[in-house]
């Protein structure tokens, strides 16, 4: 009893400090992960609640195969998204990061403020203002094709092109966390490290490549995993840009979660397809962090 | 060697600018059409210069009899859910930075785990239990979910761990509670911190779409983005309708952006976000 007594005065503050948070985790995050893991199991209605399927994983066999196979055209679009954003957005950031940190302060601050800029607003505006961009009728980029005698393209309504003009909106956006992330850490390179390069006759180029980009490896790592993870998720932008899907064309991950979850209230396969980009999500972290883990201590 | 120096100089400027613009440029664009009168259909030649004129916001809100409401739901879920944060993850932040005590590291690490899982998993089991306890179709369904977040907590100790335990240790001394540290001492040390807090906070609540999309039914109830977004169906004739409602949607983050400008790439930097 006096060890219980003894136990709540010294630890009773912090155990109430963190109470109110650890409750809404528990309630909101890891009750629904473990519930919505059951679910995946089950044929759920809302009216009847969750009845187990034979054989268990129906689920996970209905989500890769209804409607001939839709949920593995949506995983191999995200992965065409996914791998071109990313490496844009990883690439652009670098480069721009390198470019601004020789400017003034004053510089420095105000591009990456204009970078930064159109972030702060919600998914669904900055889609809407891309697909004013790409609208086939009177949108800006149909305009320039004009100005050089082009042919306009349907950008966002043909099933050919939809997914590429997503994607190219997703890499003409500028990655703005990655040119702050990769300046701040650019700019907490010890000037050591390029003196004794120059005393070495290193120039340039040649100090970018063989100095800051190897030091900075470890915040690429880290935008790498952030870019993926984001990417894999993408709902927003397509929902909005290409809102009838033009045929299977620009379903994703997400979108099919969304439509088989509240479109059709086919609980059961949504959670199984949200376990399968759980999955896919924590896969490549791992392999991510192995691949690019930073050896580099500084 | 000086011709080289200025064809190098050239080419980063270039680059520089080109860029800024093409980031900015969709933005600007929406807004230069949402302040020149278009009824219809925008014109085959863009409008790069605005009229500078208010005729679609008035048709906006003549005609969009819940604009306001979204504009008031937005801002009433974003204020309850960053008043929540600013509290609570500074004090599970301080316990999780300063206090020693069992399972400390296993329970902070699972909420830092639950910032990889993809939120989509929760949705069902999460629409199941805003519809038992009535709360689909009500903010209080995106309100609620909304406090389990771990970027605060995670920034808030990162931050605290950095101030000095002596001023904690001499308020004790000095006869004060716990609650009397926390609030005299960490609370109004870690300002910084918590002002980059709830900026983000508040931006990320006003900006969400997956889940308000799901929970939300009736156009009254709305927020914003969800709103927005279902303008482009609604008011498919009438483009300046649709161009000065999401104007008005960013125009708000975008302002609030540009005056705390500074909190804002400091917290990027701090806790580092998506974006």
């Amino acid at each position: 009893m006096t060890a219980i007594r003894e136990f709540f005065r010294k630890y009773g503050w912090s155990y109430l400090f963190i109470l109110p948070s650890m409750t809404t985790f528990f309630v909101f995050v890891f009750f629904p992960v473990v519930w919505s893991f059951v679910i995946s199991f089950q044929k759920y209605s809302i009216a009847r609640g969750g009845m187990w399927m034979d054989p268990f994983y129906a689920n996970y066999i209905q989500a890769f195969t209804m409607l001939q196979g839709i949920f593995v055209t949506a995983i191999r679009n995200t992965v065409v998204y996914t791998l071109f954003t990313v490496t844009t957005n990883i690439f652009v950031g670098l480069i721009l990061a390198s470019l601004i940190q020789p400017l003034s302060h004053r510089l420095r601050t105000f591009f990456r403020a204009a970078y930064y800029l159109p972030a702060v607003t919600s998914a669904i505006i900055v889609g809407m203002t891309w697909a004013y961009i790409f609208n086939g009728q009177w949108g800006f980029a149909n305009y320039l094709l004009r100005l050089v005698g082009l042919a306009p393209l349907r950008w966002l309504s043909d099933p050919d092109i939809a997914l590429v003009s997503v994607t190219l909106s997703a890499m003409l956006t500028i990655p703005a966390t990655a040119v702050v992330l990769y300046s701040a850490a650019m700019g907490g390179i010890p000037t050591e490290f390029y003196e004794a390069a120059e005393l070495d006759g290193a120039t340039g180029i040649r100090k970018w490549w063989h100095i800051t980009v190897p030091l900075i490896k470890s915040t690429t790592l880290y935008l790498v995993v952030l870019y993926t993870i984001a990417s894999f998720e993408v709902f927003e932008r397509i929902y909005i840009m290409v809102p009838s899907g033009v045929g299977n064309s620009t379903q994703t991950i997400v979108t099919q979660i969304y439509n088989n979850g509240f479109k059709d209230f086919n609980f059961g396969v949504a959670s199984a397809q949200a376990f399968v980009l759980f999955l896919i999500i924590a896969s490549i972290a791992v392999f991510q962090f192995r691949f690019l883990r930073s050896d580099v201590e500084y | 060697m000086s011709k080289r120096f200025n064809t190098g100089a050239a080419l980063v400027w270039f680059t520089l600018i080109f860029t800024a613009v093409i980031a900015l440029f969709p933005m600007y664009w929406l807004f230069a059409n949402a302040f020149t009168p278009i009824t219809s259909i925008p014109p085959l030649t863009p409008i790069l210069v605005p009229a500078f004129q208010l005729d679609n916001f008035e048709r906006l809100l003549v005609n969009n009899k819940f604009y306001l409401n979204w504009m008031v739901n937005s801002l009433f879920v974003g204020l309850v859910v960053t008043a929540w944060h600013i509290l609570f993850d500074t004090l599970s932040g301080y316990a999780f930075a300063k206090k020693q005590f069992p399972f400390r590291n296993l329970l902070f690490w699972m909420i830092i785990s639950t910032m990889m899982i993809p939120i989509h998993v929760t949705f069902m089991p999460l629409y199941i239990i805003n519809r038992q306890l009535g709360l689909i179709d009500s903010l209080w369904a995106l309100i609620l979910p909304g406090t389990a977040n771990a970027f605060g907590i995670f920034l808030m100790r990162q931050y605290i761990q950095t101030l000095p335990s002596e001023l904690e240790d001499a308020a004790r001394i000095d006869g004060c509670s716990e609650i009397g540290v926390f609030r005299n001492v960490i609370m109004p040390l870690s300002t910084p911190a918590i002002a980059a807090l709830a900026i983000f906070t508040f931006v990320r609540s006003w900006n969400d779409f997956l889940w308000p999309v799901i929970a939300l039914n009736k156009p009254q109830n709305y927020t914003l983005t969800v709103g927005v977004a279902n303008m482009q169906g609604e008011f498919m004739t009438d483009w300046g309708i649709i161009f000065s409602g999401a104007a008005l949607a960013a125009l708000p983050m975008i302002i609030f952006f540009l005056v705390f400008q500074k909190y804002f790439l400091e917290g990027v930097r701090m806790g580092a976000l998506k974006g």
